[in-house]
């Protein structure tokens, strides 16, 4: 027999003490297309590198081609867990660019419909962090919950997850009266779910232990990563763009931004919860301000660049060339430059946009948060266990459409 | 708000003298443009100096100006302070043909990613980067696809003449 015949290893890889795991890009775990190549020491990280771009779909390069309306749908499918804040990030930038003045009630519909996407987001990332960590009844129970914001949603513009909620000006068309009826049942319903979802994890033993001190990181370094949202607030920087730079009329509210101290899974957790409450808070407070306010307005009174009435469109010449302008995209826009932030709900959804005057944007670069901040990860888990990573990575709120965008 | 774009510009206009130029305020946002070799002393002084404290890179990308010619390419920086809640953008601009800029990622981790989109983009050569290894495209591309030279619809296509409704013409 000849030597052939044997297996040849490469060289270095008898003395080599690690083994390399290939984890994702579609693992059942990673709840996305995340891959990450750990080098692992047993069922230690001693380093890991992660892949991105698995669904990269171009979507600043399509914007360049596309009028401003018909970059909303592009925005939906970002962070889709929380679309209707990218919807309305994008609005606002065009509005800002266009010097659009929404009015106030506008502006408290919009704080409604945010801050119920905020909820959903957040709930869909703790009940996660409650699913790695071995409990899946949270993650069954207040999913039924979100149902009633996806109805809610449905009720005012139609679709679910990817919304495009709104227009540039305004909302498409009045909130119905059982929108508001949803809205009021999910305030009244929503409050006993939350607490009930709080005790279940908040001071449970297993999940306090298996999510303290794991993936924390300190608040310079946060900063340094350009860490935003609750991921930054949990490290103890009580940055929050809401208040930072209010938009939407936020400044006409009242609520408090949660912080927490050591920057961790659990304080990640802690302060979504928390987070939740003030949602609940900020829009109670926007229903009755709405219900001071005259019923019938809903968009700004834009007809340059907000779709007119069906019936009018037939009807009368105005709102004919209007509409023929808007939806063929040959609309005056100005040339300008903005770079307009919004409290995405996992961290700051930056609009970059420059407009030359076209019909498209010149060029449109969305910040991403989450893009953004997931190059920490390696440094995260770090000398953690495998299955550390794995409820590091779901604390994150990490969306893989937002990522590769 | 007591750190006023007017001062910072006195600050860098003191510091960095005449290099920086077009100064401008748009939606409240200061700007202006920096030379290629002064991106880094003008980030560092943002950064180190007490009563400007700019130590949060919102965002960096980059955008291509075929029109200009000798410096297309123009690398755009957002930064942050924190504590007065002051914004302001700059901009350092670069040939196309030999694209090279110094590296923020001593100064911001966050810089790391940002950068390596940027490259995967426009190719801006970052020098000093750590990786500069594309990280959205794959591996095997050989063209920078942001840049204005590719249009998005094939303009070759003769099979479907509509300019009415804003298809074929230019990019």
């Amino acid at each position: 027999m000849s030597e052939h015949q044997h297996i040849t290893l490469p060289d270095g890889s008898i003395e080599k003490q690690t083994s390399t795991l290939n984890l994702g890009p579609t693992h059942p775990a990673t709840h996305g297309v995340f891959q990450n190549v750990m080098e692992m020491d047993g069922e230690r990280i001693v380093s890991t590198v992660p892949t991105v771009g698995y669904i990269h779909r171009a979507f600043e390069k399509i914007a360049e081609r596309r009028p401003y309306y018909q970059i909303t749908p592009l925005t939906d499918r970002l962070n889709y867990c929380s679309a209707p804040i990218n919807n309305m990030g994008w609005h606002m930038t065009v509005e800002k660019l266009l010097g659009i003045q929404t009015p106030k009630r506008v502006d408290y519909l919009r704080v409604i419909i945010m801050e119920l996407a905020r909820i959903t987001d957040h709930l869909i990332c703790n009940s996660v962090i409650g699913v790695d960590s071995g409990a899946f009844t949270g993650f069954l129970y207040v999913m039924q919950y979100r149902e009633l914001v996806y109805e809610i949603y449905e009720e005012i513009c139609g679709s679910r997850l990817t919304t495009n909620i709104g227009r540039v000006g305004g909302f498409e068309r009045n909130f119905t009266p059982v929108a508001f009826q949803k809205i009021e049942k999910f305030l009244a319903e929503y409050p006993d779910v939350l607490k009930e979802f709080e005790n279940l994890f908040t001071r449970n033993r297993i999940f306090m232990e298996r999510t303290q001190g794991v993936g924390a990181i300190s608040a310079e370094r946060a900063m340094n990563y350009g860490f935003t949202g609750p991921n930054l607030r949990a490290a103890g920087v009580d940055y929050d763009v809401r208040v930072a730079n209010p938009y939407s009329s936020y400044e006409d509210f009242e609520f408090t931004i949660p912080v927490g101290t050591t920057g961790d899974t659990y304080d990640r957790f802690l302060v979504r919860n928390a987070e939740m409450w003030q949602s609940l808070s900020i829009i109670r407070q926007a229903m009755e301000k709405v219900k001071a306010l005259p019923e019938d307005v809903y968009h700004a009174d834009v007809p340059a660049y907000y779709l007119p009435d069906k019936d009018d469109v037939y009807t009368k010449m105005e709102a004919l060339i209007y509409h023929f302008k808007i939806v063929m995209g040959e609309t005056d826009i100005l040339p300008g430059e903005l770079y307009h932030p919004v409290e995405g709900a996992n961290g700051e959804l930056g609009f970059y946009l420059i407009s030359d005057g076209g019909r498209s944007p010149y060029r449109l670069h969305f910040r991403r948060p989450c893009f953004i901040y997931y190059q920490a990860y390696p440094e995260l888990v770090q000398g953690a266990m495998l299955s550390d990573a794995i409820i590091c990575m779901s604390s994150l709120n990490l969306i893989a459409g937002e990522l590769d965008a | 708000m007591s750190l006023t774009n007017e001062h910072i510009k006195n600050r860098l206009a003191e510091k960095f003298g005449d290099v920086l130029t077009d100064f401008e305020e748009s939606f409240g946002m200061m700007s202006f443009h920096a030379p290629k070799d002064l991106n880094l002393k003008v980030m560092q002084f943002l950064y180190d100096e007490e009563d400007l404290r700019f130590r949060f890179l919102s965002d960096l990308t980059a955008v291509h100006y075929p029109d200009r010619k000798g410096e297309e390419l123009a690398v755009v920086y957002h930064l942050h302070n924190f504590v007065d809640n002051v914004r302001l953008r700059f901009k350092v601009f670069t040939d196309i043909n030999d694209p090279k800029i110094f590296t923020a990622t001593q100064i911001f981790a966050t810089a790391n990613w940002m950068e390596r989109e940027t490259y995967d983009f426009f190719g801006v050569d970052f020098v000093g980067h750590p990786n500069l290894v594309r990280i959205l495209n794959v591996d095997e591309m050989d063209y920078f696809p942001m840049r204005k030279e590719f249009p998005l619809e094939d303009q070759s296509r003769v099979d479907k003449d509509d300019e009415m409704f804003g298809r074929g013409g230019s990019i």
